[in-house]
């Protein structure tokens, strides 16, 4: 019984391993960079496009919609980051109808990675937008004395991404698994579909928590009256 | 294969713990998610222009309710998959 695709080594030479992870890793940016950029090369603005520019269009005004809703001014500054979390856990969760695939989010290394990748992300985009000692200010807020447990929430909120992404997958490949040995005829595709529902709410939300905690960073303090008043505004306006 | 005292003993604590962590585990989130919905829905029912944004509250939510299920879950697999111990006491 596997725990992680991690475990299934394609290749090996001494040291290094080429497992299934980093197989399907691989294969994933493969197909979604040149799928890209076979969309991409013949752009039109005109009322007569493709299909699946619509779709990438689509995609990616949805993305910037909800990074804006949450708080962040410019979305378009952090679409790279937040709506490439968002992509890429999302497509690693929904191919599992493929058979043969194991979704690598299911392995605690692509999520601890990814996690990784959102906890170096919030303070560099703190720094960037409110400047080194503002941005280490914000640690003592709202006392000095909460200082640690400032950080140790950030520590830990880094490692609840990585456990829940990883989880909430995990459980879902081997419950089928579980299934195929036990009733193997209509039970695991019900569970499949159930898995992928889950992983398209966890891709969902990681990039939600992602953009919320770097909202939380970029936030300046001063500026919270200037955005009650705009809201009012635009309540009187409706 | 006779198993002696130690091995049978790590056997036995890893799988009552493991059936006991998950079962006490879940009863907690899955009261908390009840509410949680339960709230949501009669706030959509009084509100249903804000749905958007109780929704997408309402899965935030659920995620960080649910993540404390998955770690009794992670727990409960590591005893039973990836034990240390049982895999110490049989070499």
């Amino acid at each position: 019984m596997r725990l992680s695709p991690d475990e299934l080594v394609f290749w090996q030479y001494g040291f290094i391993k080429l497992n299934a992870t980093i197989v399907y890793t691989w294969g994933l940016m493969l197909v979604m960079v040149v799928g890209s950029k076979i969309i991409t090369s013949k752009l039109s603005t005109g009322l007569e496009r493709s299909r699946w520019q619509s779709i990438l269009e689509i995609i990616v005004t949805s993305i910037l919609e909800q990074i804006e809703d949450i708080g962040l001014d410019q979305p378009k500054k952090y679409l790279g980051f937040l709506g490439t979390l968002f992509l890429f856990i999302g497509m690693a969760n929904l191919c599992i109808i493929i058979p043969g695939y194991e979704p690598p989010t299911g392995s605690l290394s692509t999520t601890a990675a990814l996690a990784l990748c959102v906890f170096v992300a919030v303070p560099l985009f703190g720094i960037e937008e409110q400047g080194v000692g503002n941005y280490l200010k914000t640690y003592t807020e709202p006392t000095i004395i909460m200082l640690p447990f400032n950080i140790i929430s950030e520590l830990s909120r880094t490692l609840a991404l990585a456990i829940r992404l990883f989880g909430n997958i995990m459980s879902g490949s081997m419950i089928v698994a579980i299934l195929l040995t036990i009733t193997p005829f209509i039970f695991p595709i019900v569970m499949t579909v159930l898995g992928l529902l889950v992983g398209t709410v966890q891709a969902y939300i990681f990039s939600v928590l992602a953009t919320v905690y770097i909202a939380a960073a970029t936030r300046e303090h001063k500026h919270r009256p200037k955005q009650e008043q705009k809201k009012a505004d635009q309540g009187v306006g409706e | 294969m006779a198993l002696d005292t130690y091995t049978t003993t790590i056997a036995v604590a890893s799988i009552a713990t493991s059936g006991i962590t998950i079962a006490i585990g879940v009863i907690a989130p899955a009261i908390g998610e009840g509410r949680s919905i339960a709230t949501a829905l009669s706030s959509m029912a009084q509100q249903p222009d804000a749905s958007a944004t109780i929704t997408r509250t309402l899965f935030v939510g659920l995620a960080m309710i649910e993540s404390l299920a998955i770690y009794c879950f992670v727990v409960s697999m590591i005893l039973i998959f990836a034990n240390p111990f049982w895999n110490r006491a049989l070499t």
